[in-house]
């Protein structure tokens, strides 16, 4: 498992803190190991509903339902569940639903595993074409100003924003004990 | 077997404030035919998407009652949120699967359900609290009173002919349908 390293603040926490301020109250997401610290912080906060999904896909719906119901959702993937998204993603631009995604990064960076590159490779063209605007994040010092940025889009506008955390920021994949 | 329009019309029937949303292709059309309504939210695409819409709300307003209304396709492209929903257990969600074992959109090509894939099994494994099978238009009454008062998760799989229907065409700007749900849920 994935633990953060960077002491001088820890990036999930900022995340977070964005999360708390925006008042996000639905989180949806696959569990993955960036967003392990993220996905804790969510699941212990009582006013945030955690959802975990089976496919990514189903997180773009449950950001629509919780839009109408007056709530603000975030969802937390991986690069490959960009992939899994797509036709999903025409429900957010098709009426205009704010959304806040946060991509981990794999197939870049240090990747160990080609299976991952492929996907890792189109992630941010194809949140693109999806009509999203895309911010990426290499260091932990940018994570505070960028989803700060990202949050306020995507929720005073109804824009669709994603942040892709760079498997530098992540740190690479541990295959070896 | 039930015809589909006396059906959703029968379960609309007083609906007050029940918050709907409807799968794309007929289920839309059958929703609409049933009455236009601003607490309506109909999907033109997004396919495989309907349960995950009504569980979103049902998370956002747990005081609420919210019927997803679908045909057996989106269900089925859309099976994992079943499990989903069943790790949320939502009290004040129902599905209503308006099952005519084919993809009416595309010319009647045989579903899954067809093959006797059983839909009511699925939602009892994935431990949704209800989950029944109904064919009689008597039965509409029972599946109301779920909707308004039945404890989620819940899923009725109604076995409705294949007939084509005519279609009824509602609101499709996707900005306008959604603008006026989120208005009308505000003063329900």
């Amino acid at each position: 498992m994935h633990t953060p390293t960077n002491l001088k603040t820890s990036w999930p926490d900022a995340i977070f803190a964005h999360f708390r301020r925006v008042g996000i109250r639905q989180v949806g997401y696959v569990p993955d190991a960036g967003h392990s610290r993220l996905i804790e912080l969510c699941r212990d906060d009582p006013d945030i509903a955690d959802v975990v999904l089976t496919t990514e896909e189903e997180g773009v719906g449950l950001v629509a339902g919780a839009a109408l119901g007056g709530q603000r959702a975030a969802l937390l993937m991986q690069s490959s569940g960009v992939g899994n998204c797509i036709n999903m993603f025409s429900l957010l631009r098709n009426c205009g639903f704010g959304c806040v995604v946060l991509v981990t990064m794999r197939g870049e960076f240090g990747e160990f595993n080609p299976w991952q590159v492929p996907m890792g490779a189109i992630t941010e063209d194809v949140l693109r074409l999806a009509g999203f605007l895309t911010y990426r994040i290499e260091d932990a010092d940018a994570v505070d100003d960028i989803v700060g940025a990202g949050c306020d889009m995507a929720f005073d506008g109804d824009l669709q924003v994603a942040i892709l955390l760079g498997q530098r920021l992540i740190g690479r994949k541990q295959w070896t004990k | 077997m039930l015809d589909r329009r006396e059906l959703v019309r029968d379960l609309l029937i007083d609906r007050g404030d029940l918050l709907v949303v409807c799968g794309l292709g007929s289920a839309t059309y059958d929703v609409a035919a049933a009455g236009d309504h601003a607490l309506n939210f109909y999907l033109w695409g997004a396919m495989g998407g309907a349960a995950m819409i009504g569980l979103g709300l049902a998370l956002a307003r747990p005081q609420k009652r919210v019927a997803v209304l679908t045909g057996d396709g989106d269900m089925l492209m859309g099976l994992g949120s079943l499990a989903t929903i069943g790790v949320q257990q939502p009290k004040n969600l129902a599905i209503v699967v308006l099952d005519n074992a084919h993809y009416g959109e595309t010319g009647m090509q045989p579903s899954h359900t067809f093959s006797g894939i059983d839909l009511v099994a699925a939602a009892l494994a994935c431990r949704f609290t209800q989950a029944r099978a109904v064919s009689r238009l008597e039965e509409a009454a029972e599946v109301r009173a779920l909707l308004h008062s039945g404890q989620g998760p819940l899923l009725v799989n109604a076995r409705i002919s294949h007939e084509d229907t005519p279609r009824v065409l509602p609101l499709r700007d996707g900005h306008a349908i959604k603008r006026r749900f989120i208005a009308a849920v505000d003063s329900a």
